[in-house]
């Protein structure tokens, strides 16, 4: 039995002209090509897509979850980012 | 001050993301056990959608019209589909896809028993959409909020498309139904093939399931066997009914105390049987499995010979 499967690519779909391509799933493909073309028959069989992106899955970079907590943590004690830290008087319009 | 993080075990931090809803992602740490019953879980489902093409495709040459046809070409490659979603999803726990299909069609892994029954009659393509697809979603639709996170992704997928599979068969039950007596006749004598094995779908008995606790605890199954085959029976006696069919079980009634139907028991002895490969289809079905794996196996060697080929003149990848 043939033991070496296809490369795994990672499938990012525009849903429609305006929006950003998302991440739907992965396939199985031997080259760019027939992964765009896979792409299309397995996420977009009902016209989910204009666009599509595959990227081979060993080539993606990801944050440690283990280390998510401190990873993430500077941004967590920096309230005065949001807006809704700072009083506006009510009398205040176009703020 | 000591975190959360110190006092509590990997286990007991796991279980309190899982109490609280938090969705489990491939890179988290994860009990091996449960790992392990996802991976059994989920390519099991994924060789259910494989294998459940096989009693379908046996009919789309013979549908009665054109729209038939093309609705049912349609319906399978969705099934081809969900298998391919469920697939990838298993794949983020570290299986290999090869090794699924090995195990496949080694017969190590199981699939739904359902599809080890024949399609006699054009009225089973009715059945198996309107019954079979009508259990599968109901399994299928607690799974969206199944706890690991690819898992429940692929299954939002799949239930958007499960709809439309349902009501088609019911369409083909509808039309047969109100056609000729000889057709009506073909509906009903479809429905009591199929009753009895759709039930069986929904898998052991509560007392005779011993994964259940744990799943559910997990967070992996949201129902148990018997809550969800109670449910099937509610939804699908009415829409017998409706049809003017009669489920072949007579003690078959309304309890008005329970709010619920009161049905008979389930041969488990066939259940299990067909479990252990005993069942009419078996054989068939992992032998048309194994044949198309083998048979494809020049086309998978030459696209990769193809693209290495390419990929050299082309100066790209190395």
């Amino acid at each position: 039995m043939n033991q070496q499967e296809w490369p795994l690519w990672e499938v990012f779909i525009r849903s429609k002209q305006g929006l950003d391509h998302k991440h739907v799933g992965s396939l199985h493909a031997a080259d760019a090509a027939m992964a765009v073309q896979n792409a299309r028959d397995v996420y977009t069989r009902r016209l989910e897509g204009v666009s599509i992106w595959v990227v081979e899955s060993k080539h993606i970079h990801a944050s440690n979850p283990d280390e998510a907590a401190e990873f993430f943590d500077p941004a967590a004690d920096k309230v005065y980012r949001h807006p809704t830290f700072y009083d506006v008087p009510d009398s205040i319009k176009h703020m | 001050m000591e975190t959360l993080e110190q006092v509590l075990s990997p286990e007991a931090q796991f279980q309190a993301r899982i109490d609280a809803d938090i969705r489990i992602e491939p890179k988290d740490w994860m009990p091996d056990a449960y790992r392990k019953t996802l991976i059994r879980q989920i390519s099991q489902h994924a060789h259910s959608e494989l294998v459940g093409m096989l009693p379908e495709g046996n009919w789309i040459t013979r549908a009665p019209s054109l729209k038939r046809k093309s609705i049912l070409l349609a319906k399978v490659q969705d099934e081809a589909g969900h298998g391919l979603y469920l697939y990838s999803a298993a794949e983020t726990l570290g299986t290999t896809r090869d090794q699924m299909l090995a195990d496949l069609h080694s017969g190590k892994a199981k699939y739904s028993s359902i599809f080890n029954y024949p399609t006699l009659s054009w009225a089973d393509m009715g059945c198996v959409g309107w019954l079979v697809d009508g259990a599968a979603i109901l399994n299928q639709v607690p799974l969206c909020r199944t706890s690991y996170g690819p898992y429940a992704r692929a299954m939002v997928r799949v239930c958007k498309e499960e709809s439309f599979h349902q009501r088609q068969g019911f369409e083909i039950m509808q039309t047969l139904c109100e056609g000729a007596p000889v057709q009506k006749e073909m509906a009903q004598e479809a429905l009591n093939r199929w009753w009895w094995p759709t039930l069986m779908m929904f898998g052991p008995k509560d007392s005779e399931s011993p994964n259940t606790e744990q799943s559910m605890n997990w967070r992996i199954k949201r129902f148990t066997n018997d809550e969800l085959r109670q449910k099937f029976v509610d939804m699908m006696v009415p829409q017998a009914e409706f049809l003017g069919l009669t489920v072949p079980d007579p003690t078959v009634q309304w309890n008005e105390a329970r709010q619920g139907y009161d049905f008979g028991e389930v041969d488990w002895e066939e259940f299990w049987s067909v479990v252990k490969g005993n069942g009419l289809c078996n054989h068939d079905r992992l032998q048309a499995r194994v044949q198309a794996h083998e048979e494809g196996a020049w086309v998978r060697e030459a696209a990769m010979a193809h693209a290495k080929k390419r990929a050299e003149r082309e100066g790209v990848g190395a």
